[in-house]
């Protein structure tokens, strides 16, 4: 089953063609990892994927599935706790009960920070808390824009280890990242800058 | 994840997105305090530029209050969608399976809650302090509450087509103060109409006229101009 269908896209930002003649197919089971130097679009194409941007996007993405979005931005409030945070999470669609929450903060190791205001924890903390959304999300497909900045070595581990159960179970991921390839035969690559203009 | 998860209504969409503003309001009681702050200080330099002349005051009260409002309202309105978007929440609303506009009002709700309605509420203190005659008192109150439901809203659009730019600030106001000026004249019509003892439902059925019609409207524009500030 295709979770994401995109066909032929071109990426126009201000008067510069980013990207053009891109086209992927995202079955169950995939893990597709965008690479490219900075600046060649990996963003804007995860972005365009996403729904997100629309302007200066030609081309056909179909996504009739539920999606998780994780940019760059955290999107959490500083000011707010991480069982808040994720309490009222914006794009989440279903009822989380609070001790779900709980335990998906002990997965990401920030047991004991439920309560503690975003903006005080590390900035890998605070990327930990936006990735416990991995934990309390329905979606199917997953986007991830540099999952693994900010992360430790065995935050690394914890997230490869989410992805691979996600894609075991149903799932699919496209994430952008500098590493190299951590799920070897498991992924597909997909080099933007073949697609350069 | 299993199908039998209990799917998140339209409603409680809406509620979450308050109830979320709303938490992030309340942990920064400075930022709240802004407006009445400034609410207050203008109202006490008044009678010091125009002299203390009970007479004069009261019956230019209306229409001081009223514009500080409107700049206070403007005041705060323009960073309501800052922080939603250099934290990507606003990103986060976009991709919601939710109509944006609904999501969105959650949102303007608690930030007129602490911001318009909290004004509204304590006006009749600053009208005490220019002078305003107490029969105008209740209806100054009044007019606010209906008329900061239209400002907030008319704010809320301004920074949502102005959040991706760097110090929008100036064209955020350009664009919505002659929008506001309907909104102004009505409600000081209304106070100055209460004051020399005639009716003043008509100015009232008009701000409230405004504030649905806003109510109803607005937030669509806002979903809009949110999706355009956030395709670049």
């Amino acid at each position: 089953m295709s979770l994401l269908a995109a066909h032929d896209v071109e990426i126009e930002r201000g008067d510069r063609r980013l990207l053009t003649g891109v086209s992927l197919t995202v079955e169950v089971g995939d893990i597709w990892q965008l690479v490219g130097a900075n600046g060649v679009g990996k963003t804007s194409l995860l972005r365009a994927l996403a729904g997100l941007a629309r302007l200066g996007v030609t081309g056909d993405i179909e996504h009739d599935q539920q999606r998780l979005y994780l940019g760059h931005a955290p999107s959490l409030k500083k000011t707010l706790s991480p069982l808040d945070n994720l309490r009222c999470h914006p794009a989440c669609d279903i009822v989380v009960a609070d001790d779900v929450i709980f335990s998906a903060l002990a997965s990401v190791s920030l047991a004991g920070y439920e309560d503690r205001p975003v903006g005080s924890l590390s900035a890998g903390q605070q990327r930990r808390v936006a990735l416990a959304r991995l934990l309390l999300s329905p979606a199917p497909l997953w986007l991830l824009d540099e999952p693994f900045t900010a992360l430790d070595a065995s935050g690394c581990d914890w997230l490869d280890a989410q992805i691979r159960s996600h894609v075991s179970g149903g799932g699919a991921v496209v994430y952008t990242s500098h590493q190299p390839s951590r799920f070897g035969s498991l992924q597909q690559d997909i080099d933007l800058t073949c697609h350069v203009c | 994840m299993s199908a039998d998860v209990p799917l998140l209504s339209l409603r409680a969409a809406f509620a979450r997105q308050f109830l979320r503003h709303f938490k992030a309001l309340m942990s920064s009681p400075a930022d709240m305090a802004n407006p009445l702050l400034f609410f207050f200080m203008v109202v006490t330099l008044f009678p010091l530029g125009l002299g203390p002349d009970p007479e004069r005051l009261s019956t230019m009260a209306p229409g001081i209050l009223w514009v500080v409002a409107l700049l206070s309202s403007l005041m705060v309105s323009s960073k309501l969608f800052a922080s939603d978007y250099e934290d990507g929440s606003l990103e986060q609303l976009a991709i919601a399976p939710y109509p944006l506009s609904v999501l969105v009002l959650g949102e303007v709700t608690a930030h007129w809650l602490a911001t318009g309605f909290l004004l509204a509420v304590v006006s009749p203190l600053f009208g005490v302090m220019l002078g305003l005659p107490q029969h105008g008192l209740g209806v100054l109150c009044y007019s606010l509450l209906l008329g900061t439901v239209c400002l907030t809203l008319i704010g809320a659009m301004g920074s949502a087509l102005t959040v991706s730019i760097r110090r929008g600030g100036l064209l955020m106001s350009l664009l919505i103060i002659p929008l506001n000026v309907p909104v102004l004249i009505f409600g000081t019509t209304a106070v100055s109409e209460a004051i020399i003892g005639g009716n003043p439902s008509t100015w009232l059925a008009l701000l409230g006229g405004l504030a649905m019609g806003s109510l109803a409207l607005v937030p669509l524009a806002i979903s809009a101009a949110l999706r355009v500030s956030l395709d670049n």
